[in-house]
């Protein structure tokens, strides 16, 4: 067996702008100058043909100016952020049945909860913090119920765990929701009162015998009774939900799936029930919020009601478009059809986060002119004509950001930043500057004053009151007083003006993984984070963690004897897409037919080279958690091929 | 239909402290007194985000008619206590308590005590060289913290935030008994070797800087650790979407510690790895 080198590829920060005449020449160090320069003829020559990746990672002033650029400077809407890799669904689910996008509860209500749900959620390893929340919540007597096909270290806290087969979620919730109106514990007063469709939904459900759910899911019928039961009789229950429900080519669906409980029992908009997505990057909310996506204006307002454009088109003297631009999955898709042919890149690596990473190279290359901002010369800056050093949002700059409890937060410049990097807004504003656009912010307050002037549900949120508040969450109409900690109590209104648009049932259908397992690819794959580990590495490679082994294929007990591999041993992963060499690792955790791997080292194994881009219709998420992959044990005498 | 829960009101209760009279909410310790009176009482092994352990009896205080001195900082306020902070019989305890710790542990590191030390006037040497009770090499087994125990004072707060009051990775004990208690995690093994997920919620919490952060360890033995010099700026944890607050301690532009407001409603001092230790890569410049 070759030792493998634990110590993943650390990357160094970008002190200067990089460019090239050409992709077959190597960088060459340029000034700001002729770098912005570049960009600027790069990005005219492709005038209605451009797509801009905003970044999730950077402020929410960053996200406001970067979306502004797309819509008032290149005329376009094709604005979107990874938020599409992970959380989209959830935003498509929660806006469809409540017309606002972010999670209804805050972390603190969890501590006050009855009943727990943690739904496709490994929140004790991706989300230690909220977990700590949890953890307070369970301490105080409530009962937490895990539901994931590995049994994971937020299983082990768990009343029960409930481990059905990778993408049967609707099956089990279906289930779940009959199991809740045969037994008579259906609140039909809410039901009544603030939803719509509940019949269609009890017919939709109604094939979904806890029987045939045990056969559909694995989930013993006594084990999805008693989750039924404790959350449909609970005073107070949360229902958190991470990528395991998203990260599917029906992502949008099983979000509406897990939603359809809330409304059944009534758990949502009021304090201690409520939906809880837990967001994976620091400002992957703020960035939505923003209108850094494709079909929302900042504030999260509607790109195709007119009153809204009409305020926009006031503020910005612009025209907004009335239609949705292009999401990340379809900016990508319109590569291969040349309608797309430049990007502006800010602080994401595509080339390594999006399935199916060979495809997603391929189409970057093809581009007539790629422009990547980042702090490090990612895979993707790799594939540019031009590269801008930028500087680290959360420690190099001013502004705010938001989190998976809708809580806008001061983010402070703490270290000066290195070499020639600049801060994201200021090159924002050059670049239109060059085209014709003479932007002034003074600084991120500023920006943050323009945004505050535009979306109502932000107004109430000075600079000075997220300091003295220790961040406010949105809607903050006003800058008097600050709203309940949970949102659509107005659900609960007896009176139907206050109560405002019903919340309709989702009315979903089961639909299996793309990816089938047959005898050629027997195992299921699934995705997922370690806990100091991030994405795609660039980050947390940069520190010593004990914790790091390096990338593994991980596998149950019963499933490496059947291969008669062992912990270390290197063995061919093949997927119906690609093929790669990982060592093995095995853990309890998982099943016969079930193996884990995490896209934390790849530039060491890259995972996305197996997954599938198989992606939701409604939110463009792939299905990172559903690829059909086979072992191959690597002959042990001559090295194997890479 | 459920309203955000505002609690029982509180009552206030009335005292007497230090001859003045004192009114705090009801279940206030006589440390919260203290503190809103603006009364130094000295404390090591209380915390503010943690149950009191009553475990380094240096906050001291006399009750009227109670037979022992009461520990301040788990004391609640009762209405019609007589308290004094500053009597003979509390001073000479604390400078006792004093004298002890400082005598068998290093406190070098400890903020405030030397102060205190002087201000009771306890003489920790009249022991002897002798009295030092741990005697053994900082522990260093991996790249983000060290264990000193030679600074420990053995007040169970790594304990309790390793434990069931928040972490609840339950790395971190206490082993041996009597004379022969010390802090460990298992098997007195390398940490590497233990259940710590390098949260570094212990050294949060550790008041005499026996947990410490390698960085301040490398830069205190290479003497250039420099509290004067170094800014403290909190921001927002740049990985997962929880929304940690961390403040970056900032020496020569280079992040050297990194903690947490322990009065943030996300985090209540705590961070998990990557947000304590996660850093490193903006400062990579080269």
């Amino acid at each position: 067996m070759r030792k493998r080198d634990r110590t993943p590829k650390t990357y160094t920060r970008l002190t200067h702008p990089l460019v090239r005449d050409s992709r077959e020449e190597p960088f060459r160090r340029a000034t700001w100058e002729e770098a912005l320069d570049r960009t600027a003829r790069g990005l005219t020559a492709a005038r209605g043909a451009f797509g801009m990746f905003s970044c999730a990672r950077a402020t929410n002033e960053m996200n406001y100016v970067a979306q502004k650029f797309a819509r008032v400077v290149m005329g376009t809407h094709n604005v979107d952020s990874c938020n599409r890799t992970c959380h989209a669904p959830s935003v498509a689910g929660l806006s469809a049945a409540f017309g606002s996008g972010g999670g209804t509860s805050s972390y603190e209500e969890i501590e006050h909860t009855d009943v727990i749900v943690m739904w496709g959620s490994n929140a004790r390893f991706a989300h230690p913090i909220f977990f700590q929340h949890v953890l307070k919540g369970i301490r105080g007597g409530a009962r937490m119920y895990a539901v994931d096909p590995r049994r994971t270290s937020t299983a082990e806290w768990a009343e029960s765990w409930l481990g059905p087969n990778v993408g049967t979620d609707i099956p089990l919730a279906h289930a779940v929701g009959r199991e809740i109106i045969h037994a008579g514990l259906a609140n039909e007063a809410f039901i009544e009162r603030a939803t719509t469709g509940y019949d269609d939904y009890k017919a939709l459900v109604e094939p979904w015998t806890l029987s045939l759910a045990e056969k559909v899911t694995g989930v013993p019928a006594a084990a999805i009774r008693d989750l039924a039961h404790a959350y449909a009789r609970a005073e107070r229950a949360q229902l958190c939900w991470t990528l395991g429900i998203t990260e599917h080519h029906n992502g949008t669906d099983n979000v509406r799936a897990l939603i359809n409980l809330s409304l059944l029992t009534g758990h949502v908009g009021r304090y201690g029930s409520g939906l809880q997505p837990l967001r994976g990057q620091n400002n992957v909310q703020g960035g939505g919020d923003m209108g850094a996506i494709p079909n929302r204006l900042p504030g999260f307002q509607d790109v195709l009601d007119p009153e809204v454009r009409r305020k926009f088109e006031t503020a910005w003297d612009t025209v907004v478009e009335p239609h949705h631009g292009l999401t990340l999955t379809e900016m990508f898709e319109a590569m291969d059809e040349g309608t797309l042919r430049a990007v502006y890149c800010i602080g994401e690596n595509p080339a390594q986060s999006e399935a199916d990473a060979d495809q997603a190279v391929r189409r970057l290359r093809a581009l007539d002119f790629l422009v990547v901002q980042d702090i490090f010369l990612t895979k993707t800056a790799e594939l540019a004509d031009v590269v801008l050093p930028a500087t680290a949002g959360w420690a190099e700059t001013e502004g705010t950001t938001t989190n998976s409890e809708r809580r806008v937060q001061r983010v402070r410049r703490a270290v000066a930043p290195p070499g020639e990097a600049r801060e994201d807004i200021d090159i924002l504003c050059d670049l239109a500057a060059r085209l014709g656009h003479d932007w002034k912010y003074a600084d991120a307050e500023a920006v943050w004053n323009e945004l505050r002037s535009l979306s109502p549900d932000h107004h109430g949120m000075t600079y000075a009151r997220l300091e003295e508040h220790q961040g406010i969450q949105w809607p903050c109409p006003s800058t008097e007083d600050l709203e309940p900690t949970y949102l659509h109590g107005r659900l609960w209104s007896a009176d139907p003006a206050a109560r405002g648009r019903l919340a309709p049932f989702g009315i979903v259908r089961h639909d299996p993984p793309v990816d089938l397992t047959d005898e050629q690819y027997p195992i299921r794959l699934t995705t997922g984070r370690r806990l100091d580990s991030y994405n795609t590495g660039v980050q947390s490679g940069g520190y010593a963690s004990p914790l790091r082994r390096g990338e593994s294929v991980e596998l149950c007990p019963e499933d490496a004897e059947r291969y008669g591999v062992v912990v270390g041993e290197e063995v061919r992963v093949t997927s119906r897409r690609g093929s790669l060499l990982a060592p093995v690792w095995v853990d309890t955790a998982l099943r016969p037919g079930l193996a884990f791997m995490s896209f934390h080292f790849p530039d060491e194994v890259d995972t996305n080279q197996l997954t599938i881009e198989a992606n939701c219709p409604i939110a463009g998420t792939a299905e990172f958690k559903a690829s059909a992959i086979r072992i191959e044990k690597v002959s042990a005498s001559g090295p194997a091929l890479r | 239909m459920t309203a955000i829960p505002l609690g029982v009101p509180r009552r206030l209760v009335e005292f007497t402290l230090d001859g003045q009279e004192a009114r705090v909410p009801e279940g206030s310790t006589i440390l919260d007194a203290c503190r809103a009176a603006g009364k130094d009482v000295p404390t090591l092994c209380e915390g503010d985000t943690l149950t009191p352990k009553n475990a380094c009896r240096v906050c001291v205080v006399d009750v009227e008619g109670a037979r022992t001195l009461a520990p301040a900082c788990s004391r609640r306020a009762e209405p019609g206590m007589v308290v004094r902070t500053d009597t003979e019989r509390a001073r000479h305890s604390r400078k006792v308590v004093l004298e002890l710790l400082a005598s068998s542990v290093d406190l070098s590191t400890t903020p405030s005590v030397a102060q205190w030390i002087k201000e009771y006037e306890a003489k920790p040497d009249r022991f002897g060289p002798d009295a030092a009770r741990v005697d053994e090499e900082p522990r260093v087994d991996n790249d983000l913290y060290v264990r000193d125990y030679g600074k420990c004072i053995l007040c169970y707060k790594c304990v309790d935030a390793c434990g069931d009051q928040w972490q609840n990775s339950f790395a971190i004990s206490v082993s041996g008994r009597g004379f022969d208690a010390r802090i460990s995690v298992e098997h007195d093994g390398p940490l590497t070797d233990s259940a710590c997920v390098y949260c570094g919620n212990c050294i949060e919490v550790c008041p005499t800087g026996a947990l410490s952060f390698k960085s301040e360890f490398d830069m205190r033995a290479a003497g250039t650790w420099d509290e004067e010099r170094q800014t403290e700026t909190t921001t927002v944890c740049a990985y997962c979407g929880v929304g940690c607050n961390l403040t970056l301690h900032v020496q020569d532009n280079e992040i050297v510690k990194v903690t947490s407001p322990h009065d943030n409603p996300v985090t209540h001092g705590n961070l998990c790895i990557k947000g304590r230790f996660g850093y490193q890569h903006v400062q990579n410049r080269d």
